[in-house]
Order: C-alpha cells, then sequence, then structure tokens
C-alpha cells in the first residue's frame, strides 16, 4: 500500500505516493530525479548518499522515503545559489578534491555540517568528521586541504 | 572567433574543468539515466562455492507482480562464453609456456554448475527493480553442493576439487621468465642467501561507483546502445560483437559516461552487460542494471592473490647475484579478460626492480579456485613484483648487516639514458635511480630519524621506516610486441583533432577518464600545441559512436599513449594548415612557421594569417591550394615503440603499539619520476590516491574466503576494510623529471605509482620497527593489530 | 538496497505503539533510528511485514538531569547526547562514549534506545551503562518497570526487553564527588563497532582509595558484560599502575570471546586487558 509523503528539497516541495519501503535516497534519485545524490554501498558506509535533513547530515539510503515527511531537505543540487557555487564546493574545485566525482556530493554535505559544527576545524577534527564518506580516488589528502580551504573562505556567519 | 594565447599550458596546474558538473551533482553516472519504457534486471546468484545446478524453477517468480521475463543460461542459445583475451600457449609461441593455459568456459548465465559463491545463473527482468529484487527470490534452484577450495596454495594439492574438467589438477597455466641455469649457479656461489614465503592477498579493487550497465535495443534501425560502466568502451564492444553475442559491430554503440573510478575493474567484459544486451534485443525493452555493492564483491574482477617462494642471493658485501621467485597465482573460478596476462608478463618482467642482478629465474603457476575471477588491479602484476623484491631487498640487507638505503644504492642500475636490457625481457627507456632516493632521503632526513628512532626504543617506543625503490612499467604498450606475447589484442590508442570552421576544436580520445581528468589535461595538451585557449577546446571521450576505435584507459596509458596520439594529430592539423597558409601569403609552405597562434612567412614580419582565419580557408576554400582536400580534421593511432618505466622512491615512518599491535603511519614520502607531467596537481593526485590503496593493502584490505564454506567473509564495506580519511596522514611528495625517449611528449605515466610503492614502504616500516625484537619478516598481510601483536609475541617467545 | 515490502505505522504515543505490537506480534519490528534494522533490512536479513516508527511518539527524546540520574530518552540520538551540555557538565563520559559511535550521519540517526534495545554484541552503549549502573524503563500494556543494566543484557541481541514493550527510557545515576569515568575502544576498521570496548567508572575518596568501580565491556563475547573480577581489584585499593595492572589481567574473565576476522580468542581476551587497563587508568586520572 502506497503512502503520501511531503518534504522540501532544495526549496521545492515535493509530494508523492510512495511505498513505505522506498529508501529516500532512491525517492530522490528515482521519483524526484535528483541524481547527484549516490548510492555507493548497501551496508550505510560510504556517505555517497549523505544529504542534509533538517539541517543534520544523514545518509539517505537509510532511512525510508515516508520517515522524511514534512522535512527540509538539501541535496548537492541545492548547493549553488543563482548559479554561484559554494564555498565547499569551490573549495573542492580549488584544491583538486575529487578525481571521478562520485563520492563527492555525499563528501560536500558531510562537511556542510563539519563546518557547521566547527568553524575552525583542526586537520584531526576534519579527518575524524570525515569517518561515515569513503573516498576511493585522492587519498583524502586534498579532501582535508579543500575542507581546510572552505573553512577559510566561509562567510562569517550572521550573529 | 579562435584567439590565441601565449600561456604554456604544459606542465601547469590548471583546475579541472569536468569539476564544476561533478560538484554540483550534475554529473552522468550511468544509474542516473532513465529511459522511457525502462526495464530492471536481477541476477540469481550461486550462494554455494560450488554447486552442481540440477535444476531451476522459474515459475514462482514469474507470477510476480510487475515481472517482465526470467530466463536461465538454457535460454541463451547462440550465446558463447566470455572470451579470454590473452592466449598463453606453445603453439603461438608465447615466450615461457611451461603448461599451456587451460581455456575454460566462463558462460554469461551458468547453467551447468555455480564455481563460485556469486555466480549468476538465471535473470528477472521487471517493471521496477524492487520488483524484479523480489521475484529473484522466488526463483528456485536445485543445488547439489560440491567440495569447494579457495585457498591459493591448496588449489592444486591432491583431494582438491576439480574445478573444470579442461583443467586438470586446477592448474590453468605454468610460465617461467630469466635464466634458471645462471640463477641456480649464483645462488651456488653465493655468500648469503635468504629465502622468504610471501603472502600478496587478494584485494577488492572497490570504485565508489558500483558497476552498473544500460542496454537499449532499437528494433527499428536494429541498433544497441550500451551504457556501461566501462575503462575501455571499444574493447567491450568489440568482445562482445565478435566473441559473446555474435552481434554487428557497427550496430553497436558503447557508451561509458561519467565513471566513477576503475582502478582495473571497469576494463573487463563481465557477464552482466552481456545477459542485459541480449536480454534488450529479446525484449525489445531498454534494461538496466546497477550492482549493489555486496555483488560488487562476489563479481568485481578482484586483484593480486599471489603466494611466493622468494630467494635472494648476495654477496658478503651486499651485492646482489641472484633472485629466484616461485609463484603461485589464483585465478579465481574462471578467466576474466586479462587474467593471464597479469601474473606473468606484468609481473615477472618486473622483478629486475632498479638494481643490478646476477642472475634471476621466475615460475609462474596459475592456478583456479572456486572464489571470483582475479584479474588487473591498479598496478596489476607489478605491485606484486615490487613487493617481492622490496622485501627481499630489505630481508638481503638484514642477513648481510647492511643498512637498507646502503645496500640499495650499492646495488643501483647507474643513471642510463636510451635503454637498458633487463634479464628479464624488457628494456627499461631512462632511468636515474639514486636521485630519486637521494631526494627522498634528504625530505626524510634518515640520520636524524635513526637517531629518533635509537632514542625512542630506549623509552620502549617502537619506531620504524620503510622504503621502497620501484619502477614499474607503464604506456601500455607496443602492440607487436604484446602479440608475441599472447595477446588478443593491440595497445596503440586513437586521438582525433577536427578544427571547426570558427577555429574551435574538439578532440576525440580512445582513452577513458574515470577521475584521471582527461577533459583538462588532453585539452591542455592540444590548446597548448595550437596556441590557443584551453577554453577552445573540448574533449570528447568514452563513445564508440563518436571516437575512432581506441583502447581505453589502464596501465597508465592515457597522457603517454592517448596523449601522443593526440600530438600526432595536432602536428597534421598544423601541416595542413600550413600549406592553406602559404597559399593565402603567397609563400612556399616550407616557409611558413607558426608562433603565437599564427602562420607566419620565416623572416617576413608581419606576413602572417591566424589560426583562425586558415580553419575558416579550410572550410570555406574559395582561394585554396590545388589539389588540396577541404577540412581540417586529422585522426592518429600512436603504436608505442616501448613500455615507458616510471621509477621512484617512497618511505613510510611507522609507530607501532606495541600492547595492541596498532600500527600508525607517522609520515609518508615519495619521490616519483613519471617523466614530463601535463598538469603537477592531477598528477599528485593520483599519486596520493595510489598511495593510499597502497597502505590499504599492507594495512586493512584483504577479500577473505572461509576455506571450509567458500564464502567470502570480507563481503560488504562493514567488512572489508577500505582506508579511512583517519587513518592516513598528509603524504610528503616531490618528483624528479627523466623524460622517457620513447614517446615525443617524455611522459612516462603517472597513475600507478602509489600503489606499486606504498605496499612495500609500510611493510618494510613495520618491520623495521619490530627489527630491535628481532623480527626479520612478516609472511602475509594486511598488517593487522592481530597480525603484528601475534609477530611480536612469537618474537618473544623466542628470545 | 531493495527492502521487502512492509506495512508502515506512525503511532502518535506509546499506547498506540503497544497496541500495534499486540497485533503483529513477530510480524512488527519498531523502527527507532534505524541505524541496525533498516541496514538489515536493506540486505533483506530481515524482511518484518510492520514496521512501527517511534519518531512520532512524543516525549521519547531529550536528556534531562532529575536529581541524581541524567534521565534519556529513548529515542535520544547519539549526536543529542554528544553534544548535549547537560550531558557534558554532569556526566562527559556519556558524550565520550557517544562520540565515537559509527560516524557523525549515523550519530545524526541512531538513537540510544535503538542501540541497547538491539544489544549488538559490538555496540559501544552497553559498556557505558554497565559501568554506570543505569536502569531502563520500559513501558508495556500494564505500565512502566525499571530493569538494571546487570539484568538486561541476555545474550546474543537478546535483552530483558518483553515482546510486547517498549524501551522508553534510559536513567543513568550521576557519578559522586571523586569520581572519573573513561571509555576506550578498540574500533573496527571498517565498520568501527568496538572490537574491544571497555568502560570504567571510578569514585576515590580522599586518601585515593577506590571505593567503588564498576567496568563494563562490550565486543569480545557475544553480550557485553560487566567485567566483575577487575572491578574487585580495584575496591579498597590505591590505584596505582601496577594495581591497575594486575586488575585489568581479569578483564577477559567470563566472557564468550568469539573470534573473528578481527582476532582469535586470545588476542581479543588480550585486548580485553589492555583497554580495561587504559580506561581504568583514564578514569582515575579524571577522579584525580
Amino acid at each position: 500500500m502506497k503512502l503520501p509523503v511531503t518534504m522540501t528539497i532544495n526549496g521545492q516541495k515535493s509530494s508523492h505516493d510512495v511505498e513505505p519501503r522506498l529508501l529516500l535516497v532512491h525517492y530522490i534519485r528515482e521519483v524526484v530525479g535528483l541524481t547527484g545524490t549516490h548510492v555507493g554501498c548497501d551496508t550505510s558506509q560510504c556517505g555517497a548518499c549523505t544529504i542534509t535533513l533538517n539541517g543534520q547530515a544523514v545518509k539517505s539510503c537509510t532511512m525510508f522515503a515516508v520517515q522524511a515527511e514534512g522535512a527540509k531537505i538539501t541535496t548537492i543540487e541545492g548547493m549553488a545559489k543563482n548559479g554561484e557555487l559554494h564555498p565547499i564546493q569551490q573549495g573542492f574545485w580549488e584544491k583538486h578534491g575529487l578525481q571521478c566525482g562520485f563520492c563527492t556530493p555525499g563528501m560536500i554535505m558531510t562537511v556542510v555540517q563539519i563546518l557547521e559544527r566547527y568553524p575552525k576545524p583542526t586537520e584531526e577534527q576534519i579527518r575524524h568528521q570525515l569517518e561515515g564518506n569513503l573516498c576511493r580516488c585522492t587519498g583524502y589528502h586534498n579532501i582535508v586541504k579543500a575542507i581546510q580551504w572552505a573553512a577559510e573562505h566561509m562567510p562569517a556567519k550572521k550573529k | 572567433m579562435a584567439t590565441v594565447t601565449q600561456e604554456r599550458l604544459f606542465g601547469k596546474s590548471v583546475k579541472r574543468r569536468e569539476d564544476p558538473r561533478f560538484i554540483t551533482g550534475r554529473g552522468t553516472y550511468v544509474d542516473d539515466l532513465r529511459l522511457p519504457g525502462m526495464t530492471y534486471a536481477a541476477f540469481v546468484r550461486s550462494p554455494h562455492a560450488h554447486a552442481r545446478i540440477k535444476k531451476i524453477d522459474v515459475s514462482a517468480a514469474l507470477k510476480r507482480p510487475g515481472v517482465v521475463a526470467v530466463f536461465t543460461g538454457k535460454d541463451m542459445v547462440g550465446v558463447n562464453s566470455l572470451p579470454c583475451g590473452w592466449d598463453l600457449r606453445k603453439a603461438k609461441n608465447v615466450p615461457g609456456v611451461m603448461q599451456d593455459l587451460a581455456i575454460v568456459p566462463h558462460m554469461p548465465l551458468a547453467s551447468d554448475a555455480a564455481r563460485h559463491v556469486g555466480d549468476p545463473v538465471a535473470v528477472v527482468i521487471a517493471d521496477s527493480q524492487a520488483a524484479a529484487v523480489d521475484a529473484a527470490e522466488k526463483v528456485r534452484v536445485d543445488w547439489e553442493p560440491l567440495p569447494s577450495v579457495t585457498a591459493t596454495d591448496k588449489a592444486t594439492q591432491g583431494g582438491a576439487p576439480a574445478i573444470h574438467a579442461d583443467a586438470p589438477s586446477n592448474v590453468a597455466f605454468k610460465w617461467e621468465i630469466g635464466d634458471r641455469v645462471a640463477t641456480d649457479a649464483a645462488f651456488k656461489g653465493a655468500a648469503v642467501t635468504v629465502k622468504k614465503r610471501i603472502v600478496n592477498q587478494r584485494l577488492v579493487a572497490n570504485a565508489m561507483e558500483p558497476r552498473a550497465c544500460v542496454a537499449r535495443y532499437d528494433e527499428a534501425t536494429g541498433e544497441l546502445t550500451l551504457w556501461v560502466t566501462s575503462q575501455n568502451p571499444h574493447v567491450h564492444r568489440l568482445l562482445m560483437c565478435a566473441f559473446v553475442l555474435g552481434i554487428p559491430e557497427h550496430k553497436v554503440r558503447v557508451i561509458a559516461p561519467d565513471v566513477g573510478g576503475g582502478f582495473g575493474s571497469k576494463i573487463f567484459l563481465y557477464n552482466e552487460e552481456v545477459v542485459c544486451s541480449w536480454l534488450s534485443r529479446r525484449l525489445k525493452r531498454p534494461v538496466r542494471w546497477t550492482s549493489s555493492r555486496s555483488e560488487a564483491y562476489l563479481t568485481d574482477a578482484h586483484g593480486r592473490d599471489h603466494v611466493t617462494h622468494a630467494e635472494l642471493a648476495l654477496s658478503r658485501d651486499g651485492k646482489i647475484l641472484g633472485l629466484r621467485v616461485k609463484t603461485t597465482a589464483n585465478l579465481g573460478a574462471y578467466l576474466s579478460t586479462f587474467a593471464p596476462a597479469v601474473p606473468t608478463f606484468l609481473y615477472g618482467t618486473l622483478l629486475n626492480g632498479v638494481y643490478t642482478i646476477g642472475a634471476i629465474h621466475c615460475e609462474v603457476t596459475g592456478v583456479f579456485t572456486n572464489t571470483t575471477a582475479v584479474d588487473a588491479y591498479r598496478g596489476a602484476g607489478r605491485p606484486e613484483a615490487c613487493y617481492v623484491l622490496e622485501r627481499m631487498v630489505d630481508a638481503g640487507a638484514r642477513a648481510v648487516g647492511m643498512d637498507v638505503v646502503e645496500l640499495r644504492k650499492k646495488n643501483f642500475i647507474p643513471k642510463f639514458s636510451g635503454a637498458h636490457q633487463t634479464l628479464v625481457a624488457v628494456v627499461y627507456d631512462s632511468g636515474d635511480y639514486g636521485a630519486a632516493f637521494d631526494k627522498l632521503l634528504h625530505m626524510l632526513d634518515y640520520r636524524k630519524f635513526r637517531a629518533e628512532q635509537e632514542a625512542a626504543r630506549k623509552q620502549g617506543r617502537l619506531l620504524g621506516i620503510g622504503f621502497s625503490t620501484y619502477i614499474e612499467a607503464c604506456s601500455i604498450a607496443p602492440s607487436k610486441l604484446v602479440g608475441a606475447l599472447g595477446a588478443g589484442a593491440g595497445l596503440y590508442e586513437s586521438g582525433k583533432v577536427r578544427v571547426h570552421p570558427t577555429g574551435m576544436v574538439t578532440v576525440y580520445t580512445g582513452s577513458h577518464s574515470h577521475g584521471q581528468g582527461h577533459e583538462t589535461t588532453f585539452a591542455q595538451l592540444v590548446a597548448g600545441e595550437l596556441q590557443i585557449p584551453m577554453e577552445q577546446v573540448e574533449v570528447v571521450h568514452g563513445d564508440t559512436g563518436l571516437i575512432p576505435f581506441g583502447m581505453g584507459t589502464y596501465g597508465s596509458r592515457s597522457a603517454s599513449v592517448g596523449g601522443t596520439a593526440l600530438l600526432m594529430s595536432v602536428n597534421k592539423v598544423k601541416e595542413k594548415a600550413k600549406k592553406i597558409a602559404a597559399h593565402l601569403l603567397e609563400a612556399a609552405a616550407t616557409d611558413i612557421e607558426y608562433q603565437n597562434g599564427q602562420f607566419q612567412v620565416r623572416g617576413a614580419p608581419g606576413k602572417a594569417v591566424p589560426f583562425g582565419t586558415v580553419a575558416l580557408t579550410a572550410y570555406i576554400p574559395h582561394n585554396y591550394p590545388e589539389g588540396l582536400e577541404p577540412g581540417l580534421e586529422e585522426t592518429s593511432f600512436y603504436d608505442p615503440s616501448n613500455f615507458c618505466f616510471p621509477f621512484g622512491a617512497h618511505a613510510c615512518i611507522v609507530e607501532v603499539e606495541a600492547d595492541t599491535g596498532k600500527v600508525k603511519i607517522l609520515r609518508y614520502l615519495a619521490v616519483d619520476d613519471v617523466g614530463n607531467v601535463i598538469n603537477p596537481m592531477i598528477v599528485d593526485g593520483m599519486v596520493h590516491g595510489g598511495i593510499a590503496q597502497g597502505v590499504g593493502q599492507a594495512l586493512w584490505e584483504g577479500a577473505v574466503y572461509d576455506d571450509a564454506s567458500g564464502q567470502l567473509v570480507t563481503g560488504t564495506m562493514m567488512d572489508y576494510a577500505l582506508p579511512k580519511a583517519d587513518s592516513l596522514p598528509f603524504y610528503e611528495t616531490d618528483r624528479t623529471v627523466t623524460p622517457t625517449p620513447v614517446n615525443p611528449l617524455g611522459i612516462k605515466g603517472a597513475g600507478e605509482t602509489g600503489t606499486i610503492a606504498a605496499t612495500p614502504a609500510v611493510v618494510n616500516a613495520v618491520v623495521d620497527a619490530l627489527a630491535a625484537l628481532g623480527v626479520d619478516h612478516i609472511e602475509a598481510m594486511p598488517l593487522t593489530p592481530e597480525r603484528v601483536w601475534k609477530t611480536i609475541q612469537a618474537s618473544k617467545a623466542k628470545r | 538496497m531493495y527492502p521487502a515490502s512492509f506495512e508502515y505505522h506512525a503511532p502518535k504515543n506509546v499506547k498506540e505503539a503497544l497496541g500495534l505490537l499486540g497485533k503483529h506480534k513477530d510480524d512488527a519490528k519498531l523502527l527507532a533510528g534505524g541505524h541496525s534494522l533498516i541496514p538489515m533490512m536493506k540486505l533483506r536479513l530481515a524482511q518484518p511485514k510492520h514496521v512501527v516508527d517511534l519518531r512520532r511518539v512524543p516525549g521519547l527524546a531529550g536528556v534531562k538531569a532529575d536529581g541524581k540520574a541524567l534521565v534519556i530518552g529513548a529515542m535520544t540520538t547519539h549526536w543529542e547526547i554528544e553534544s548535549s551540555s547537560t550531558v557534558k557538565s554532569k556526566l562527559p563520559v556519556l558524550a565520550e562514549v557517544a562520540g565515537v559511535i559509527g560516524d557523525p550521519a549515523v550519530r545524526n540517526k541512531g538513537t540510544v534506545g535503538g542501540s541497547i534495545a538491539h544489544a549488538d554484541p559490538a555496540a559501544d552503549w552497553p559498556a557505558a551503562m554497565i559501568a554506570l549502573g543505569a536502569e531502563m524503563v520500559c513501558e508495556g500494556a500494564k505500565g512502566k518497570r525499571k530493569v538494571g543494566v546487570d539484568q538486561w543484557f541476555l545474550g546474543l541481541m537478546a535483552t530483558a526487553l518483553k515482546d510486547k514493550e517498549i524501551l522508553v527510557q534510559i536513567r543513568v545515576p550521576l557519578l559522586p564527588p571523586g569520581s572519573g569515568a573513561a571509555y576506550m575502544k578498540f574500533p573496527h576498521p571498517a565498520s568501527r563497532f568496538a572490537v574491544v570496548g571497555v568502560c570504567a567508572a571510578v569514585t576515590l575518596d580522599k586518601q585515593g582509595v577506590c571505593t567503588k568501580a564498576s567496568v563494563g565491556l562490550t565486543g569480545a563475547g557475544t553480550r557485553a558484560v560487566r567485567a566483575k573480577g577487575v572491578e574487585a581489584g580495584l575496591v579498597g585499593k590505591k590505584l596505582d599502575a601496577a594495581t591497575i595492572e594486575a586488575a585489568a589481567q581479569k578483564a577477559a574473565e567470563g566472557v564468550d570471546v568469539q573470534a573473528d576476522l578481527q582476532g582469535s580468542v586470545d588476542y581479543k581476551a588480550h585486548l580485553c586487558r589492555v583497554f580495561a587497563k587504559r580506561a581504568i587508568t583514564e578514569a582515575v586520572k579524571r577522579a584525580g
């Protein structure tokens, strides 16, 4: 039996009837058609499917779409505003923080949270906070550099 | 209109032009494709390592909602075995063959027996992926489980079950290289010999994007389009059309769009893409299949898996006199596309390393087991060779009581350019091995480290340093040579340069980027040569419908082989353009030179036409040289005359926690020599990633089978430990530059260096850390905390 | 990655949730943060016909200080505990434990109650709950009951929670003055579960003599256990390095250590001792 679900994704309201077993990541990719969020594993390790849900980084493969009822979601497609890259995206570009690009959307969404929780992160904090995101190309070197670059270039928070 | 640039692009760290789409989520990977009428495939796989298939009942599956069809191997009439592209047989005059390769069938869907866990036996097609998975659970297979063998060194033992009728004792082939007699003699006279058993464990590539394919057959045109996660779309097309499905190659278009990493695992032709292509033709609907990660562990070709007995003979003063290597290489249950080449011609030929060695002999036995097929994984054979040699060099140094640095320096092949004949067939192109090592030692401050190590030891801390002075063979490969060695393919590359009427340029390469950044580096190369801005050059790859026949990307060949093909086309374009310019300038073509984006008459400043004008003239040939064809577009195929041999020196400093055995990397340093470099930022990035994979093998990774049940124990990302950000340091990297004379770009190749060098550097470091406890070897990797701790306990017990 | 079909329920209160459990019995599974259940469903290792999601039940999440205990709602996420100022000031070891569970995204969704009810043998929370002497508050049709942590973990993924009960709250007593607690873990290289994890809480009197010691151990066996032998070796003694070392030697006693890829029985038993020593040493440092 399908259930109705409504959520806001990148500022757009999205309503569908879905099977309860539909994972949020499949909802985002297959139903809504936002394919920037990726699936890299089936045991909730790789982090390629990371999005932010009500401001927190979550693995969208480890939630059912019906559980996101009423949620505010940001995916990688919602990061650039008016054609302008977010500083985190810019950091990945500047510092060559990606190669094949497959883990990148999940990485970037995780970094949103890192910089929110640790605006001036140490290298150790960055590495610990990346525990849930796997990359097979970069050896993480330039990802950490990209995050450091982004931390330096984030606009000051309004109080 | 085209503009000109004076900027030197070759050698510049230009930011990648593919990145904007990836960082905004706009990449297009295979699983992102949506086609009308799409169906979804789910495979029914063997839960047994080895079992006869008595009967398959699909009736319950067919009744499930949403199911379109269910097929077994018996339904695939007229479909042939997946081919093996490397033929090690005496009749083919392949050098070194001691026992012919047993060419065993590998059907896309097994119908007689399953030979490893995950072997596909049936496929369900449904309207949704979930419905296909639901129905696949309902396919009933009547199995007769058979005994199995998975361990490399047990495959040929008496009592091991026979896996293929055509491979007695599970031997796939026997092969040798080097001089057995000379090696025996070298050992007889040697003052010091060391012997070690060295296990190079099985790995899984784990590209972050799982394999996937979408096949769409168009009934009206008879054309099949296959989107597939491929490192070499033309190779996929050729193998599938000519060998397996018997369908016309010109009616098949293979597209490898954005591909999320390969590391070798996406070179090969796999069951699933063949089955989906067949299905789409049969059902006349598009079929999509995307591997789950669990399926990937069971079906992506694995890498390495060698058990080796190696011996090194030395003189009392540390000269290397002989190397004797006996390796058993596990090929898995079937012959994957290039499997026989990896533990032979990509392995034995590298055992000379960067050293002067008196004599070498290597013998390899390939074996079948009830495991996933093994083929090329980043480095492919070369990491295994480097690991054996670098471990043995360290062991040899300890045996003669020499410092590992001194022993290496004593035995390096002296600087040369042009050619150095090794004892294992290959001829090195250029090298200055001592220079790279000296640079590394300088970065490291070796003496200072040894002092620190000694001080730490007094406090009970175990610090260690490990080196790896490596060589590899890249720029794969001269076609005639590999043909003589048993290859079923040529290994040239294609490159086409199309100058449009406005002077804009589209470049078509047979190479394929799945992370390497071709869209940037090839644009740099071509724009630089044409002296136009990069923005005026577009790079197209990965589509057999657009690009000339090409061999794809692996073996660190894209820049050196693919780049040279492009350079040849650029030069042809320039030659033709000079003729057009000469006509416009009323001069002789031989008097035209190309500078600053202008064709000008030598010695007559001001008499010039810009590149754009020449391009336009080529397409609007009103005022045009007699007899010259219109248009400005050139295609070249470059077949290298030799491999290229990048080299370098890596060092790793570790601390071993004595009470747990846990290894922490404190520093990792690398000096690589990959010849000339188009984009240093990109090369550094590949070195970083390669190092992480090499460290991963040394410390964490390993595909483990339970030998009793034949089950893959490390079948998910929860079990198979990939390197994570918090377990790795920043890497300290530098380069020396020794251009290769093999190709005009002087590029050797950079994609695999880190993976080859890192594993022995780390293991040597751990052994060094434990040397004070009397440890001189650890047989197997990964160096898990338990393995290290047990080594410490055993050494304590001995003392 | 495609779970089997199920019916989804999002009850609005505990009573409604209990009603669903009563109605669907073995066919129903409670869904908290989902980080144990959903991965199993994705691999089809679990195929419940009814999933009862507790996220809409009010009052199940949050941390409060209640006199001598912290009262933690079962649906409180690991991150809420990791970042709670109440936890950090009253019982910081809980934030320490929370901060090393899984990864940040897992901590955002995974819940303490889910972990304790699931009772994965390698989960982190059980060691801490044992060391701190937590009480689980379970609610059934007949009301609430409390179960002490020593009666909670019964076996491999088996707890004292009854079929038609919901774990609603965890009460963790605050440590008396002069106490220190620490959690030390040897993480699995891939999953980051505890290969071995030890949580130690010690209370010292003014002379530095240990008046109370409580040590919980997770990861090595089929269930988390109290390391009674270790505790006995600490109480009544001044906790110098030699005493701690000697006490920690008993860490693996009574643990049904399981061999797996991460280690043999010998090695894991050894890790129990090493991490007991480390946790106690750190706890003593913090007590002083």
